[in-house]
């Protein structure tokens, strides 16, 4: 391979450009829940798929990503109060935590987006996203409260009817799609709020995918 | 299991603790009786029982409570009868108190109450200024009252002798009943009552405060508690304004009361002379519209609960203010609070009457964060489970969802009806447990209208859990509890929700039921998942419960088996969800790793490095003068060797007059890494054997703490690998400490200890170990024990790391604090117009000093040792300053700088001090504390290696008040030991030390040293003391025995050897002088003799607390010849007893072998072949 040829690095898996800004357990649980470990997927450096992916000049650009999803998060659980009240060094510290893979360092400081008024039972809303990789939309996102009006928990099952209720519903008796957080399936009767708190990726989203299950 | 006590007790009275270390709420261990209230403290509990009688619960130790009587015979003598007791008519008595005014014949002396027991009978002390004597033990003088002198002289007419006897206090682990009050004014029943003033002052030891309150609102206060009168000795009434129905005593000088009105009382004029304080002031209640129910204070904090249960914070309080300015409205309904240690605080929340601790209480956030609810499970298996929370709260099981009865649920009905109708369904019981707590009209009110309320919530909240996987479930776990109550309905309801084994139901018992609960409580019943049940509580005290913010506690998830997988989630269960859910998430989680993630543990790394640069910008302590931190680039280049061996180098590049320079040093030829850590700078030190000969390592500086703790991990870890190190210490480790508290350990190699040629020791190398001990003893075989600043002592735990390693150098390793205390001192002149005043003289030293009077500190600039330290409390007057003090704290002297004394003289000019502020460090180590004694000394025998794990090794420890311990059960595979022997002495010890064969020698706090008779593996405890005396004019200090040999060093800084010691003689005949400027002595199994000494000199610098080694140690000649200087300074302990690696015999090597290695590997085949 000549040096000319080498365009931007990106990775494809079956045919489908992976998104480098989605967290890669998200990625392998949407495309590949099914296929055996390790998971090979293919290194690209020509043809950027300009459409499907966005550009990654640097690594700066996966932090900024990284930590406007942080305040979008927080904006929805706290209207961003927490984020902002916080020092330009705790988002450093946020940030560097995740790269060096470094646990503590990180939760020192997401321990505090995690936190909520007690008399408040919840976050404002849950921060969460639904990928179907049936559907044309990329995810789906909207305003949801933890907490019904008469002060019950929502769980998974009242966020599914809510937003995507194809993927809760029956036909035949027959589960049609599995709903599926970092590799598992919780039960659906799981509240949401215990779920963005335990089991929201660094970005402080519920990423959960919902798959179809194959008929064969 | 080590671990300080939360009390609680539930409603039904039957008292329960939970351990900081355990995640269980035990049933106490005397559980007779069922108590109203209970008030903790470390060392015991008081209670009021439902027999309205007080009672105290004191912690067994090892060392027995045991108090000195003591009284005098007095003789007279006259020409007929010598020395007789027929006394002058103007005499004292034959027998007397120490002053004669008393008289106290043997008979005279009573038990106290029935919780004490004598020892042993009366005997003479012989004992005089420390030295035995065979005269009987008399002192003559020439009349009553005189001097006493131990030698009888011609005008000696009159003599006496003091008689001991002992008195142990017995009842401990148990509750004993406080004797009721003979004289002066009968308290009526008491309802309330709350112990501490603990912090308030050292002397007596043990002193506590403990206040009460009697049914009529009458307060009571309870004098002469301490440590050698538990039971404290007669009760006195404290007049107040009002009728108080509740009071809370803090561990230094607050005691708040509430009033039957709802206002609050605050006592004042608490100190150190006046432990009972002088007056009342109210303080109005936090709301307006209702009163205070409830309060409790700690050290510089009080909580209050009102009326509708709203908690309140006050804020201002301090010192000079027990009343504080103002009332803050916190989150939470409660029913109680309890204060503890360190200001944290519990509560009893009121919707389900579950223990909630208030998270995130630190000093600088007294009110702390958030309520977290107590998970813990309770283990009372044993119990009968007819008063079972559960049965209470209306939950039985059945075959079929029912809408719930009002009969059921009891609503309108106080506690003790319901109680009523249990009895009716639970026809087998035979003990009928009715509910004490409810006599009381506060509680009883408190269980009547929360728990009809509770229980519908329960019912209400459960309906909305039902999800159609639990139907499943359910059906099925009802259709087997129904199967068991068909065949198990002609024993009646009794049932337990713990085991389902005993899950009966009688068909007619009851009728409600929530299907849901049952399908939850039956997993539970499998594995223990979760809270089994959910018990509701109606008091919690947490005086004795020692925990910090910093703390990991295991309260909140009672998990553990899954949790591993999760334990960086913060688990915030509410018993009502543990539910089906959690479980299987976990499950899914944990499988999903073992899918995902064990099964590709053997994959390599896909990135391997050979060489590899880490860079950083540093301070640099330059070496040329003026010395001063110059700014350098620091880079570690690491390689790997041919061999796959790692290598590396360290670069320092510096400018020097405008050229640029580097200082270099291999990673293999460094010799320790030492830290050192001051509220300016994060610094740590560098050593090679070149840089310790000259007394000047390479000093470096970070900008941050975290970049320096980076580099020292760093490179810590590349030097280890070089010198191929890993994993734990050997057994033979040579141990140490620093006067930072640091520890580290070198691993000998066997031609350490060769003679002629042995290793030099500043080639060996040091890795240092996470804790913070002040010292630490080894001995055989790997056994290790160290005892931190505030005397507690800890037992190695067989890992390393921890401190600033982080995860993957760290086995083993949990959490350690440690305490100790800053001192400043406040000095004043005398001037004729004012007195002492804090006006000084020009040339005075800084009116708030440091111990030399060079640096001022004082109070607000003095900060905690270094950024690991944090403050614990506020700055006091130290009254146990050497040297003592009047009853203000002062020491006089005739000008500074002078020898100082407590008491004041027509000719001081001067006087000063001693304030103490406590400091806290929190860290990391591989160590578990041995509680609860406290030590002043440790030892272990120093053995072979080749024995046997089980066997048995003798450990020895002076504890802190001076007592003689001997630690039993300790093996290699419990290191730690059972528990303590105490061994009687008539003064108190501080140094002790025991050799290879069982010689036992001791250090007494007079400065002269014991030997201990007849220690043997079959009597581990030896049988009496020998008298030896110290060297002339000088008081021992410590004292370590080796094989044969026995060293002491005394208060000036001399090393004696012990001369003429032989097997039938073992208390030897002679001190030697060995050397002077030593500090400590160990000497080891192999009789090879180690020091910390001061004053030694480098060619650069001079050190103090250097390691030393004694050279020329033969058997024929034990004292050796010439010292070889080691790691220093800073050094402040070692111990070498553990190593009994022999050098591999060489004969004496011939003139031409002088240039041999000096190393010592060569010596031993050299020597093989020169020797023939």
């Amino acid at each position: 391979m000549k040096p000319e040829d080498i365009g931007e690095m990106w990775f494809e898996y079956e045919g489908t450009p992976l998104k480098w800004h989605y967290p890669i357990g998200l990625l392998f649980d949407l495309h590949a829940s099914h296929t055996a470990l390790p998971w090979s997927i293919t290194v690209h450096f020509k043809d950027f798929p300009e459409k499907d992916l966005l550009h990654c000049p640097s690594n700066s650009v996966i932090e900024a990503h990284f930590m406007s999803s942080i305040k979008e998060a927080d904006a929805l659980k706290h209207k961003g109060q927490v984020i902002n009240e916080m020092q330009k060094k705790d988002h450093k510290q946020l940030w560097m935590g995740l790269q060096n893979d470094k646990f503590d360092q990180f939760w020192a400081i997401n321990r505090k987006l995690m936190e909520y008024p007690a008399e408040e039972g919840g976050f404002r809303y849950i921060p969460f996203r639904i990928y179907q990789t049936v559907s044309e939309r990329p995810f789906i996102q909207k305003l949801f409260r933890p907490i019904t009006a008469e002060g019950q928990p929502h769980t998974l099952i009242d966020l599914l009817k809510e937003v995507s209720p194809f993927a809760v519903s029956q036909g035949g008796g027959e589960k049609k799609y599995q709903v599926v957080i970092h590799g598992i399936e919780p039960m659906l009767e799981t509240p949401v709020q215990w779920l963005s708190e335990h089991l929201s990726y660094p970005d402080n989203f519920l990423h959960i995918s919902v798959i179809p299950i194959s008929t064969d | 299991m080590p671990g300080s006590l939360l009390w609680v007790i539930d409603i039904y009275g039957r008292v329960y603790t939970l351990s900081t270390a355990g995640q269980i709420w035990e049933l106490c261990r005397d559980g007779r009786l069922e108590f109203k209230r209970v008030t903790a403290t470390e060392p015991c509990c008081w209670g009021i029982a439902s027999d309205h009688q007080v009672y105290v619960y004191v912690h067994s130790s090892e060392v027995p409570i045991r108090y000195q009587e003591e009284t005098f015979e007095n003789q007279r003598w006259n020409p007929v009868d010598g020395f007789c007791d027929r006394l002058l008519p103007s005499d004292r008595w034959q027998w007397s108190d120490i002053t004669g005014l008393v008289h106290q014949p043997l008979d005279s002396f009573h038990l106290p109450s029935e919780h004490w027991e004598w020892e042993a009978d009366w005997y003479v002390d012989e004992n005089i200024d420390g030295d035995p004597t065979e005269k009987g033990g008399w002192t003559y003088a020439i009349d009553f009252p005189a001097t006493y002198t131990k030698d009888k002289k011609w005008n000696s007419c009159v003599r006496r002798r003091r008689w001991i006897r002992y008195r142990r206090y017995k009842s401990r682990d148990t509750w004993a009943k406080v004797p009721s009050q003979n004289a002066g004014p009968l308290p009526d029943p008491f309802s309330d009552l709350s112990v501490g003033g603990w912090d308030i002052t050292e002397e007596p030891m043990g002193r506590l405060s403990l206040w009460a309150v009697s049914l009529q609102g009458k307060v009571w206060y309870r004098e002469g508690i301490c440590h050698h009168n538990p039971e404290g000795s007669s009760w006195e009434e404290v007049s107040t304004p009002g009728e108080v129905v509740q009071i809370s005593c803090g561990p230094s000088d607050l005691v708040w009361a509430v009033m039957w009105e709802g206002q609050l009382l605050v006592r004042e004029g608490i100190s150190r002379e006046n432990p009972k304080g002088s007056s009342w002031v109210v303080v109005e209640s936090p709301s307006s519209e209702v009163g205070a129910v409830h309060v409790s204070v700690g050290v510089s904090v009080v909580w209050a609960v009102t009326k509708d249960r709203k908690v309140w914070f006050r804020r201002g309080i301090n010192s000079h203010n027990p009343c504080g300015t103002g009332w803050i409205g916190m989150v939470g309904e409660m029913v109680m609070l309890s204060v503890g240690v360190n200001d944290q605080v519990w509560g009893i929340s009121c919707d389900d009457r579950a223990i909630c601790f208030r998270q995130g209480v630190t000093s600088n956030e007294l009110s702390g964060k958030t309520w977290r609810v107590i998970t813990a499970a309770r283990d009372d298996r044993s119990q009968a489970s007819s008063a079972n929370s559960l049965a209470s709260a209306g939950c039985f099981f059945s075959g079929e969802v029912q809408v719930p009865t009002e009969t059921s649920i009891m609503s309108d009905t106080g506690s003790s009806s319901e109680a009523e109708a249990q009895q009716d369904t639970d026809g087998e019981t035979a003990k009928i447990r009715i509910p004490k707590v409810t006599s009381d009209s506060f509680i009883s009110d408190l269980v009547s209208d929360k728990e009809t309320k509770l229980n519908r919530r329960m019912l209400e909240g459960a309906i909305p859990e039902e999800g159609p996987p639990l139907e499943q479930e359910s059906s099925k776990a009802a259709g087997e509890t129904a199967t068991n109550a068909a065949c198990r309905t002609s024993r009646g309801p009794q049932w337990s929700n713990v085991d389902l084994e005993e899950a009966q139901v009688g068909s007619d018992a009851t009728d409600s039921s929530s299907l849901s609960s049952v399908a939850t409580y039956n997993f539970g019943l499998e594995d223990q998942y979760g809270v089994d049940e959910h018990p509701l509580w109606a008091w919690v005290c947490g005086g004795g419960c020692v925990v910090d913010a910093h703390m990991p506690l295991n309260w909140f998830n009672s998990t553990s088996a899954l949790a591993t997988s999760l334990q960086s989630m913060s688990l915030s269960i509410t018993p009502a969800q543990t539910a089906v859910w959690r479980k299987q998430i976990f499950e899914q989680l944990s499988e999903r790793t073992k899918r995902e993630v064990d099964s590709f543990r053997h994959y390599e790394q896909a990135v391997e490095q050979s060489v590899w640069v880490k860079k950083g910008n540093m301070q640099w302590w330059r070496d040329w003068k003026p010395n001063k931190w110059i700014d350098v680039q620091f880079a570690l280049e690491q390689f790997s060797g041919a061999e796959g061996n790692r290598d590396g180098i360290l670069f320092i590049y510096y400018m020097f007059n405008d050229e640029k320079k580097y200082l270099h040093a291999f990673i293999n030829e460094v010799t320790i890494l030492v830290p050192v850590v001051s509220d300016t700078k994060h610094t740590f030190a560098i050593y090679t054997p070149e840089r310790t000969k000259q007394r000047w390592p390479i000093r470096l500086a970070a900008t941050t703490e975290q970049e320096m703790y980076d580099w020292l991990t760093l490179l810590s870890l590349s030097c280890n690998e070089s010198q191929g190190i890993q994993g734990a210490p050997s057994k033979h480790a040579i141990w140490s400490t620093t006067c930072k508290g640091d520890i580290f350990v070198s691993e000998p190699i066997p031609s350490l200890e060769a003679s002629p040629y042995p290793l030099p020791c500043d080639q060996m190398y040091w890795r240092q170990i996470g804790g913070h001990l002040h010292l630490v003893e080894c001995g055989g075989p790997g056994i290790v024990w160290g005892i931190g600043y505030n005397h507690t002592a800890w037992v190695y735990s067989g890992g390393y790391g921890g401190g600033f390693f982080q995860g993957l150098s760290s086995s083993n390793v949990h959490p350690q604090t440690d305490v100790k205390n800053v001192y400043i001192y406040e000095n004043q002149r005398w001037n004729p117009v004012t007195g002492y005043s804090s006006r000084g003289l020009p040339t005075d030293r800084f009116m708030w000093s440091d111990i030399s009077g060079l640096q001022e500190c004082t109070k607000t600039n003095t900060k905690p040792p270094s950024p690991l330290w944090i403050w614990v409390s506020d700055w006091s007057i130290d009254y146990n300053s050497p040297g003592g003090t009047d009853r203000e704290g002062w020491q006089y002297a005739t000008d500074f700088p002078a020898t100082y004394h407590g008491h004041k003289t027509i000719k001081d000019f001067v006087r000063r001090r001693r304030w103490a502020r406590k400091s806290k460090i929190s860290t990391t180590g591989p160590w578990l504390e041995v509680p609860p004694i406290t030590l002043w000394d440790i030892t272990i025998q120093p053995c072979s290696s080749s024995r046997s794990p089980e066997e048995h090794v003798s450990v020895w420890g002076i504890s802190n008040k001076g007592d003689v311990l001997c630690r039993l059960g300790v093996t290699q595979q419990t290191p730690e030991g059972t528990s303590w022997l105490h061994v009687g002495t008539d003064q108190p010890f501080k140094s002790i030390s025991l050799g290879s064969c069982n010689q036992l020698w001791a250090v007494a706090r007079d400065g002269s040293a014991f030997y201990r008779g007849s220690v043997s593996p079959h009597s581990p405890a030896g049988d009496c003391w020998y008298h030896i005396p110290s060297p002339a004019r000088q008081k021992l200090l410590q004292v370590s025995v080796g094989r044969t040999s026995v060293y002491a060093v005394d208060e000036n800084g001399n090393l004696w050897y012990r001369h003429g010691l032989t097997p039938s003689y073992p208390q030897g005949s002679s001190w030697e002088h060995i050397s002077n400027n030593v500090r400590k002595v160990s000497v080891g199994p192999l009789d090879q003799v180690w020091i910390i000494a001061d004053k030694v000199q480098g060619s650069h610098s001079l050190s103090c607390g250097t390691v030393c080694h004694r050279l020329g140690v033969q058997p024929m000649d034990p004292k050796g010849q010439s010292w070889d200087y080691g790691i220093g300074g800073g050094w402040d302990h070692i111990s070498v007893r553990a190593n009994s690696q022999e050098a591999p015999r060489i004969s004496l090597p011939l003139a031409s072998d002088k240039s041999m290695n000096p190393r010592g590997e060569a010596p031993a085949i050299n020597g093989r072949v020169v020797g023939c």
